[in-house]
């Protein structure tokens, strides 16, 4: 029996089991809005690219669930079960105390899979969750890529700031804590680097100047 | 009404004999005949319920790109009225794009007729008017400068307050206004602005935006291209309704961002190629529109609020609005679009949104009064929103 667990924008989640073992399956459904052509190779590409974006992030030492099984025609992925917090809940919930190691760590996942030229592609704290055994497991690789550029690591960045500050509070210094993480793999000189590209992006952005 | 003209004129130096050169055309007017009235949502600050606010008339001047308006609103018994809105639009040639000091002149000559008939269309008296609020950006400079310098005349001649408005502001809270959204996720589709924002705690907060063209801009240098004056959407989305073949263009959607240049080097290049101009129309609106619905998707998959509200000039695209509401069904959320008539810009969303400024206290002195041609709408403090 499949447990709808979560309709997100891009997939829905079901939580089922499969040869005794907890799982997931994640279906990329039909979207009505687009184009059928557009929509069938959009979610074939994705979700094929997910499994293997999903095996390349655990070879380079960030925790993601397992794949157990990949299905190109129904665009679903079967893959393990983490049980834990999402790091969204536990940013919203955290009157005081400290969350400072964990952001730390959270950059620190980031700059592993950037200084390997992986970009997430969606790096919202809804993509990371604290599991039960302590481990933090980065998910969603629906929309990752290849790519050296500067440009998309710092777009990669750029999305968590907004995403921070857009829907917490505090996002300044959590921001701070994720590029502290970053920077003791990637190197100080790279985050500033990358904080400059970024500040770049924001001006190319609509109407960029403070007022 | 003399002593306005003279100090416009002043400021975009327009001499003499430069008038006698110039081809005077009669002014097109577009304006709303009857008066608009809606129950106020309850999501806005109690200061703008109190009894200091019933009744008060702000006048508002639009000036930031094609369009110069004035419109006068107002609130009375809980409810919104725009009393009138007149607006004289500046319509550049074939195959170009706006030029800022054309329609800065343009403007300049006909702000005064403008006023002047929104304030008899109203029947209004100027003495009964309590503020005076300008589009203060983000749009082009020479305009700006325009709307300033009339609403700078009319506030201090009459000793009005002068409320600046933020011209991104303006679009969507006229359209909360108008469609009684209470707390929406809300996409700002325009020439200017490409943007998914929701309100948290004191500002419109931005989600997602496009990360080099606006949508409008993609829609508009296409449709130069091909020789059509801008604004292009109305043609490009009735050749786009002759075609169903989706030709693939690049799709981009980055985390809650977009990116159209791909998509217009691809539809520049394909027509070079010979391909259908209706095929391209059909599919760049299919590939950019889906991607536009993605990201708000997204947006409002994460801040689970429960209504989209679609505001601005391409809001009026009936495919974009289509894909909106199959999109909301999906998520149970519930579908607001702006109504034609005040989905492109126009005084309304200054004079509205100057209002509820003014009823939270917000004023400028004429001394400091600014124009900013980059003012980005996250970084207004909003004070008449809960």
């Amino acid at each position: 029996m499949e447990i709808l667990i979560k309709r997100g924008a891009e997939a829905s989640l079901y939580l089922t089991e499969y040869f005794g073992e907890k799982v997931i399956v994640k279906r990329r459904d039909a979207k009505p809005y687009r184009h059928s052509q557009l929509d069938e190779e959009i979610r074939k590409r994705r979700t094929l690219q997910e499994a293997l974006f999903l095996m390349r992030a655990r070879e380079l030492g960030v925790s993601t669930p397992l794949v157990y099984l990949v299905d190109t025609k129904r665009c679903e992925i079967i893959m393990q079960y983490i049980e834990g917090r999402r790091m969204k809940e536990i940013i919203d919930s955290s009157n005081g105390e400290s969350i400072d190691e964990l952001c730390i760590k959270l950059g620190q996942c980031i700059a592993k899979l950037h200084r390997k030229n992986f970009i997430h592609g969606d790096l919202t704290t809804s993509n990371f969750i604290l599991s039960n055994d302590g481990n933090l497991v980065l998910i969603d690789f629906g929309l990752s890529f290849f790519s050296q550029r500067l440009e998309d690591k710092a777009v990669d960045l750029h999305l968590i700031k907004e995403v921070l500050t857009s829907a917490h509070k505090n996002s300044k210094k959590i921001f701070a804590k994720i590029l502290e993480g970053y920077g003791t793999i990637a190197g100080e000189s790279m985050v500033k680097v990358l904080l400059n590209k970024i500040k770049e992006i924001e001006r190319r952005g609509r109407y960029a100047r403070a007022g | 009404m003399s002593l306005l003209i003279i100090v416009i004129w002043d400021e975009v130096r327009i001499t003499d004999n430069y008038l006698k050169t110039l081809k005077i055309t009669e002014i097109e007017y577009f304006e709303e005949k009857k008066m608009i009235s809606r129950d106020l949502p309850p999501s806005y600050h109690r200061s703008i319920f109190s009894k200091v606010g019933e009744g008060k008339i702000c006048l508002g001047i639009e000036s930031t790109a094609h369009t110069f308006g004035v419109a006068l609103t107002q609130i009375s018994d809980r409810k919104g009225r725009i009393l009138c809105d007149v607006k004289s639009v500046y319509q550049p040639p074939s195959g170009s794009g706006i030029h800022p000091r054309e329609a800065s002149r343009y403007h300049a000559m006909n702000a005064a007729s403008v006023i002047h008939k929104a304030l008899t269309m109203a029947g209004v008296d100027i003495k009964r008017v309590d503020a005076i609020a300008y589009s203060a950006g983000p749009g082009l400079g020479p305009c700006l400068r325009v709307g300033a310098v009339s609403a700078r005349a009319l506030s201090s001649y009459f000793k009005k307050p002068l409320i600046p408005v933020n011209h991104a502001l303006g679009h969507i809270e006229l359209s909360i206004m108008l469609t009684g959204a209470i707390d929406p996720v809300v996409l700002l589709v325009t020439g200017g602005h490409t943007a998914i924002t929701a309100y948290i705690s004191g500002r419109w907060k931005i989600f997602g935006e496009t990360l080099d063209l606006t949508i409008g801009q993609l829609i508009d240098q296409f449709g130069r291209e091909v020789g059509f004056s801008s604004p292009c959407g109305a043609k490009i989305e009735e050749l786009a309704k002759k075609s169903s073949n989706y030709i693939p263009l690049p799709y981009s959607v980055k985390g809650n961002d977009v990116s159209f240049s791909g998509i217009l080097t691809a539809a520049k290049n394909m027509l070079k190629e010979g391909k259908k101009l209706e095929d391209l129309c059909y599919s760049l609106q299919e590939t950019a529109f889906a991607m536009l619905i993605e990201a708000t998707e997204r947006a409002l998959a994460f801040s689970e609020k429960k209504e989209v509200l679609l505001v601005g000039g391409v809001a009026a695209n009936l495919r974009l609005q289509e894909m909106l509401k199959e999109m909301c069904h999906q998520h149970n959320a519930r579908p607001l679009i702006v109504p034609l008539r005040y989905s492109g810009d126009c005084g309304a969303q200054i004079s509205w949104t100057g209002l509820l400024a003014y009823l939270s206290g917000v004023r400028v002195d004429i001394e400091k009064s600014f124009v900013h041609q980059s003012w980005r709408f996250d970084k207004v403090l909003v004070k008449w929103r809960y």
